[in-house]
């Protein structure tokens, strides 16, 4: 626990971890506030419009929350991973600075705009407002995913004699095969994270019976984009995500899959708990040759087990990674599910008088939160015990100025400062749902008189 | 290529502290202007569709520092740990000050806000003098390129200081009338009524005061590091520098007298500029001093990276601020004018 090592591990995956919380959000909402936008250009009925204001409001809290944990990742690179920062800053330091340099700025002048520029702009411009928010988001996204596919798969770089890395190709970093699969599998995350959230409050409101007519108009869009974000979580992406995983990574493979020795026609295991000291898997229940399948796309293919790989390239954590992968994957089928028959009653036109699935729905939301953090630290936990997998170990990866006890302190006073970030989210949040759209509605019918006259 | 990217980092540093800093500075004289609450709000609706967009500037900065020259970002950020980690505290602290504020219209809720947001503007404004102070001073760097500063030591300015002593707190006194001058001349171009009377009020004093301080902050430089006139003697152009800052403080001070909003704002930025612009003058081409032995100094020859990174990095630099600049221009266009205070947010 007190090793330098141990601390600035925990230190970066405490917060960003929590930091992805909120990006998660933010980026899935971003794509559903243009569609209202758009349905109202389109339309032109007012409740599209007052929905997408609703949503840009919940979206402006989780930016802010994200904004703020975000910029202590930015520093984190330099200030506890400091060997890594030099090691690499000749290749990542391109993406990380195209970041700010492009997605950053374009986010944060647009969401000034689009929040507080609706009357000044008119319509379309605040249509265009909203869409350049959604592009910055997802820019942001592709830029930071670009970063972590290099650190999964390295591309594009020469050594240099002083040992660290430099930059040959910068087309070969931003075309990284891993980064596009991975952004498309990731972005998809996002987007369950925001169609969920949205499907959830909707039944919320449908519910409590208070302004369910706003609530139905989101469950009908939060079912429909969250049955296509779930499938297209599994199939093709996650499926992607797996092939790379296999052809790059097949130590992780295996410590994923718990798989200790090699096998011809390698099981699916569905359930079961990986027991590191007799190498086995106790209690499982197994597909038999769907892994080989998956993975090579034949039947017989062999799989390596983690006995092919010298221990010390094993990933030093071998159950997180089997039980967060299993985890993602688990919850994954099951919002494939749950959608499905979702948006099967909508269509029959039961499902706002169908109370159960309308309580699923609400229930939900902290789900998605879930598989995404769950998603994460199977990459990540994966990649180990290879900071930059196979170019640099995440020993040597540290500050070397940087002592566990300061550390520590640091580590202490994030928690302290997120906690206190929770509670003051959590309250916020729902100060906005209890006023929900029709409070805007209401508003809005208070200040139309006034409304020619400002600014 | 390398003296180019010297030159793009000191700028996009430079316009982090002309931009941020009328939004810290507004922060610092938040309470001193805003005698009500509604005076308050005023001041926040002055800085509340840009201020993230300035923050902005931090984080590009830092990429762009971190993309040209590795090895400085990350001796200097894991040197400076600790008040780094401080930092990105009062940044967090600050960024929920101005904008949970709005969220209940409950007074306690607002004063106490409106608190966490002064408090943290006015700590942040002096930890960035104090940081440029460290910088000018030079760090205790051994021949690994790396440092661990505590906070502080002895309080003097010699090779195993801390992060503060005379001097650095001098700059970071330096840094806070600084920016608070700055923020009020800001203010008082986007308000009007009691809060605009104060702003100038404050910024008056506070460019008097910055004539006492600019003098007594540069002998106090000489007198840290000779050295720093080196590249004076050199290039006598460099000049320019300290005659630009001269002109628009004396400007700064005649349009206040003359009441004159938005001139005076641009000779603040315009002296902040030279400031910085002179810092890095008398740097060139070391980015980072060490304290301890000249030949450990990081300078631009043996902390950048490759010279391919660097020309590909020319290309989307240009185009990417290009960009930004049309979307500030256009933030900045749509929310000209003085504020009002109805309708929503903040
Ligand atoms: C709502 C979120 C979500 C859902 C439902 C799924 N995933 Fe996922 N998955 C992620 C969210 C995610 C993620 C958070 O986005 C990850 C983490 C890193 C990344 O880029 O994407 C990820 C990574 C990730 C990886 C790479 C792990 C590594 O790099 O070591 C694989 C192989 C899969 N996923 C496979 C799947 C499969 C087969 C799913 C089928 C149900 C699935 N995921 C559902
Ligand atoms: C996309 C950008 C990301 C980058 C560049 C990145 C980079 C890193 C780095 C440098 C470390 C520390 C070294 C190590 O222990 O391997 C780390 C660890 C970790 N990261 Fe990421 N990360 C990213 C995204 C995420 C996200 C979004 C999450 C979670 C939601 C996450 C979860 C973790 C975890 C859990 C660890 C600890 C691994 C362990 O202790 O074995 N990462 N990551
Ligand atoms: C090591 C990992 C990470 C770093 C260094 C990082 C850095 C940052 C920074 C500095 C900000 C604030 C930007 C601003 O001021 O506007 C931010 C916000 C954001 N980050 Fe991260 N981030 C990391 C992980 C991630 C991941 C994995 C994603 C998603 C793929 C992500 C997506 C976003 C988005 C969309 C925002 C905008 C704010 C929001 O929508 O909440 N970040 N991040």
């Amino acid at each position: 626990m007190d090793d330098a090592l141990t601390v600035h591990r925990l230190h970066f995956a405490f917060t960003v971890t929590y930091h992805y919380l909120f990006p998660q959000l933010t980026m899935g909402l971003a794509p559903l506030i243009v569609i209202f936008k758009s349905l109202y250009l389109w339309k032109g009925e007012e409740r599209f419009n007052i929905a997408a204001r609703f949503w840009a409001k919940i979206f402006a809290v989780s930016f802010l929350f994200g904004v703020i944990t975000g910029i202590p990742m930015e520093f984190q690179f330099g200030t506890n991973w400091a060997a890594f920062a030099r090691f690499a800053g000749g290749v990542i330091g391109q993406t990380l600075a195209m970041e700010g340099v492009f997605a950053f700025f374009l986010e944060s002048a647009f969401l000034g705009l689009f929040l507080y520029g609706e009357k000044r702009l008119g319509k379309k411009g605040h249509w265009f407002a909203a869409l350049m928010v959604f592009v910055g988001s997802w820019l942001s996204g592709f830029f930071i995913i670009a970063t972590d596919a290099w650190m999964q798969h390295p591309v594009g770089y020469t050594l240099m004699p002083d040992g660290s890395v430099m930059l040959q190709s910068f087309w070969a970093l931003i075309s990284n095969p891993w980064a596009w699969r991975q952004y498309c599998h990731n972005m998809g995350g996002a987007v369950v994270t925001g169609s969920f959230a949205m499907a959830s409050l909707g039944a919320f409101y449908v519910l409590t019976k208070a302004q369910a007519e706003y609530g139905k108009l989101f469950v009908r869009v939060g079912i429909t984009v969250a049955l296509i974000a779930s499938c297209w979580q599994m199939f093709p992406t996650g499926d992607w995500q797996g092939k790379m995983v296999a052809l790059h990574q097949p130590v992780t493979l295996a410590a994923m899959e718990g798989l200790f020795h090699s096998d011809e026609g390698a099981p699916m295991v569905l359930i079961g708990q990986p027991n590191l000291e007799t190498q086995t898997l106790d209690n499982s229940i197994e597909v038999p040759y769907v892994l080989s399948i998956l993975s090579y796309k034949r039947w017989n293919a062999e799989v390596k087990g983690l006995d092919a790989f010298p221990k010390e390239n094993w990933p030093d954590n071998i159950a997180l990674l089997y039980y967060s992968y299993h985890i993602m994957v688990g919850l994954g089928t099951l919002f494939s599910a749950i959608m499905a028959l979702a948006v099967f009653l909508l269509w029959r036109k039961k499902l706002f008088t169908t109370a159960p699935v309308l309580w699923v729905l609400m229930l939900a939301f902290p789900m998605p939160f879930i598989a995404n953090t769950a998603g994460w630290i199977s990459a990540e936990v994966g990649r180990q015990p290879w900071l930059v997998y196979n170019l640099m170990r995440t020993e040597h990866g540290i500050s070397p100025m940087v002592s566990s006890g300061n550390g520590m302190f640091t580590l202490l006073g994030f928690m302290g400062m997120y906690t206190v970030l929770s509670i003051l989210f959590l309250f916020i949040m729902w100060r906005e749902i209890e006023h929900g759209p029709a409070y805007l509605d209401s508003l809005d019918a208070e200040l139309a008189p006034a409304a020619g006259a400002v600014n | 290529m390398e003296t180019l990217w010297f030159v793009l980092v000191a700028f996009m540093l430079t316009a982090y502290v002309v931009l941020d800093g009328f939004d810290l500075g507004a922060g610092a004289i938040h309470y001193v202007v805003g005698r009500t609450s509604q005076e308050r709000r005023s001041v926040l609706r002055a800085i509340g569709p840009v201020w993230d967009g300035n923050e902005v500037w931090l984080l590009a900065a830092g990429g762009a520092l971190y993309f040209a020259f590795p090895v400085v970002y990350s001796s200097s950020f894991s040197g400076f740990y600790l008040p780094l980690m401080m930092v990105l505290w009062l940044i967090m602290l600050r960024g929920l000050g101005v904008e949970l504020r709005a969220h209940i219209d409950n007074d306690l809720w607002r004063t106490a806000w409106d608190v966490v947001f002064s408090g943290a503007s006015v700590l942040l404004a002096i930890f960035l003098g104090a940081a440029l102070g460290n910088v000018v001073r030079g760090v205790p760097l051994d021949a690994s390129g790396y440092f661990f500063e505590p906070l502080w030591t002895t309080f003097r300015p010699e090779a195993n200081a801390g992060i503060l002593d005379w001097y650095t707190v001098l700059a970071g006194v330096v840094a806070l009338v600084t920016l608070a001058t700055h923020g009020a001349n800001y203010v008082a171009v986007k308000t009007d009524g009691a809060v605009n009377e104060r702003c100038r009020h404050i910024a008056k004093f506070g460019a008097m005061t910055l004539v006492v301080l600019t003098a007594a902050s540069l002998a106090a430089t000489v007198f840290v590091r000779p050295t720093i006139l080196d590249n004076f003697r050199a290039h006598a152009w460099g000049a320019v520098f300290p005659l630009a800052a001269v002109v628009s403080l004396g400007a700064m001070i005649l349009f206040r007298i003359r009441v004159n909003d938005v001139n005076a704002f641009v000779a603040s930025a315009g002296y902040i500029i030279s400031m910085l612009g002179g810092a890095a003058f008398a740097l060139f081409p070391v980015l980072l001093p060490a304290s301890t032995s000249a030949e450990y100094d990081l300078t631009i020859h043996n902390s950048a990276t490759g010279p391919y990174a660097m020309s590909v990095g020319i290309v989307w630099w240009t185009i990417g601020m290009t960009l930004a600049a049309c979307y500030f221009v256009f933030l900045y266009r749509s929310f000209r004018g003085k504020v009002t205070l109805d309708g929503e947010g903040y």
